[in-house]
């Protein structure tokens, strides 16, 4: 018994003064220009730069292995910072935002069932592809928001999920979360977008939403090269933005081509152009 | 050196590690996903492992065993606790050197290393070898060659693992299913080799 105390004793003091020793003389300094780096990063570790976390990027930055303007959640002053930490140029960076494709809230888009389910939208989309008529239509069950490290995605009242473009740093992460692919990633400067991601044919669109994109084409004709089709959906081409917007905005019959990022409060007369629909 | 030879195969193939005495599994279905990275988690263990038995039965000769030259009284019993404390600050100490000494290597061996500090085929190799009262050279020996058959199971499965990954799998066999079922499959084929070498 005493032979045990003695030799764990020994054994423990003898193993932990030799990890020291070899610390205190083998042991390498973290870089401080790491410990910088990191200081001025958001630590979010949202995942954007394409690196493990932001340790993972201070370091790669740190080694040369890539660019203060990789991380999108910078702004421009720190990501000047650090490059002046660095002692590299700063590259020119577009700013991007996320942006939903879906302006069907509650209001305007059809259900077609009651989902009673666990509240996240990917575990909606397993029964039979979730509540909405629309299968493409947002869910509205905050699985984007609650990605979000920075908070940038409200839930509406009426169950759609929309970006805040000042406090959105265009990390992705949202993206890669929404089980509908409805979130894409456009410039900051983007004015117009098509908020409807369904491809099926306008009548049958409209039946199930009434803020659906019916392929009208009325924009693609207002908005010379600045829209275009894609099957029965128009698409904003992001390269080549108009310049006054909201002209090409109004010829939009349901109101699903918006003149900037949906607000909180969002598009005109839903009631209106609910019974038009009705009557249409 | 017949001996020698017949402990090499019987670590390697007949009593494979993962396949034969089922001890180190996690690391198993944890980094057998992918290749490089069994291939990097194949690297550490016979790294540590052929460290870790030599130590470990040096401790055992010189300490533990009654009539050690360091002995206190029989000692046997603490083998476990005793080995595990070595192993781990083994670990520790190779880490802080090799990423002085030798960055590249830290870096490939990367997060693994700590992670074999507790893993169950390392302390497996060590009280092997003390039950089987192997010499210092022996249980090295032992060591080394039962982490290569860990590391020829690891690279086996995931490489299969990586072909499952492109074939047309069942949707509720999907995933960890799947790959429970291939061990299984893999550790038949192994036991395939009871009986050679003796």
């Amino acid at each position: 018994m005493t032979g045990a105390i003695f030799v764990l004793t020994v054994m423990g003091l003898l193993l932990g003064l030799v990890i020291g020793i070899t610390v205190k003389f083998f042991g390498t300094e973290p870089d401080p220009k790491v410990e910088k780096i990191e200081a001025l990063l958001p630590n979010a570790n949202c995942g954007g730069c394409g690196f493990a976390g932001c340790s993972d990027f201070a370091r790669a930055l740190a080694g040369g292995k890539a660019e203060p303007n990789q991380c999108p959640s910078t702004n421009t002053e720190t990501a000047a910072q650090i490059a002046a930490l660095l002692g590299v140029a700063l590259g020119v960076r577009q700013p991007k935002v996320a942006v939903v494709l879906c302006g069907g809230d509650n209001t305007k888009a059809a259900k077609a069932a009651l989902y009673n389910g666990v509240n996240d939208c990917r575990a909606a989309t397993l029964v039979a592809g979730g509540a909405k008529a629309c299968l493409r239509g947002c869910l509205g069950l905050g699985a984007c928001a609650r990605a979000c490290p920075f908070k940038a995605i409200e839930i509406t009242g009426a169950s759609l999920a929309v970006v805040h473009a000042d406090v959105c740093t265009g990390c992705g992460k949202c993206v890669a979360t929404c089980p509908r692919k409805l979130i894409r990633l456009v410039p900051t400067s983007a004015t117009l977008h098509v908020l409807c991601s369904s491809p099926e044919k306008g009548a049958a669109k409209r039946k199930k939403c009434s803020a659906a994109c019916i392929g009208c084409q009325k924009c693609v004709k207002a908005a010379a090269g600045a829209v275009s089709m894609e099957g029965a959906l128009a698409r904003v081409n992001y390269d080549h933005q108009p310049s006054p917007p909201g002209a090409i905005a109004e010829v939009c019959p349901t109101h699903c081509l918006q003149p900037a990022l949906l607000d909180v409060t969002p598009v005109p007369t839903p009631a209106a152009s609910a019974s038009e629909v009705a009557h249409a | 050196m017949g001996e020698y030879f017949a402990l090499i195969v019987g670590a390697i193939l007949v009593n494979n590690f993962v396949l034969g005495r089922f001890l180190g599994i996690c690391p198993f279905l944890g980094v057998s996903k992918r290749l490089d990275t069994a291939l990097g988690m194949a690297g550490a263990v016979v790294f540590v492992m052929t460290l870790a038995s030599a130590v470990t039965a040096t401790v055992n000769q010189y300490v533990l065993l009654p009539g050690a030259p360091f002995s206190v009284g029989d000692l046997a019993y603490l083998q476990t606790i005793v080995f595990i404390v070595v192993i781990a600050a083994l670990v520790q100490i190779v880490e802080v050197i090799l990423q002085r000494f030798a960055p590249p290597l830290y870096r490939a061996l990367g997060i693994y290393l700590p992670l074999i500090t507790t893993n169950c085929a390392v302390l497996g190799a060590a009280l092997l070898s003390a039950k089987e009262s192997h010499g210092i050279l022996k249980a090295t020996v032992f060591g080394t060659a039962s982490a290569v058959g860990f590391g020829l199971a690891l690279v086996l499965f995931a490489s299969l693992r990586e072909k499952l990954e492109l074939a047309q799998v069942p949707e509720c066999m999907r995933g960890t299913s799947i790959a429970l079922i291939t061990a299984g499959l893999l550790a038949m084929v192994f036991m395939g080799f009871a009986g050679l070498g003796g």
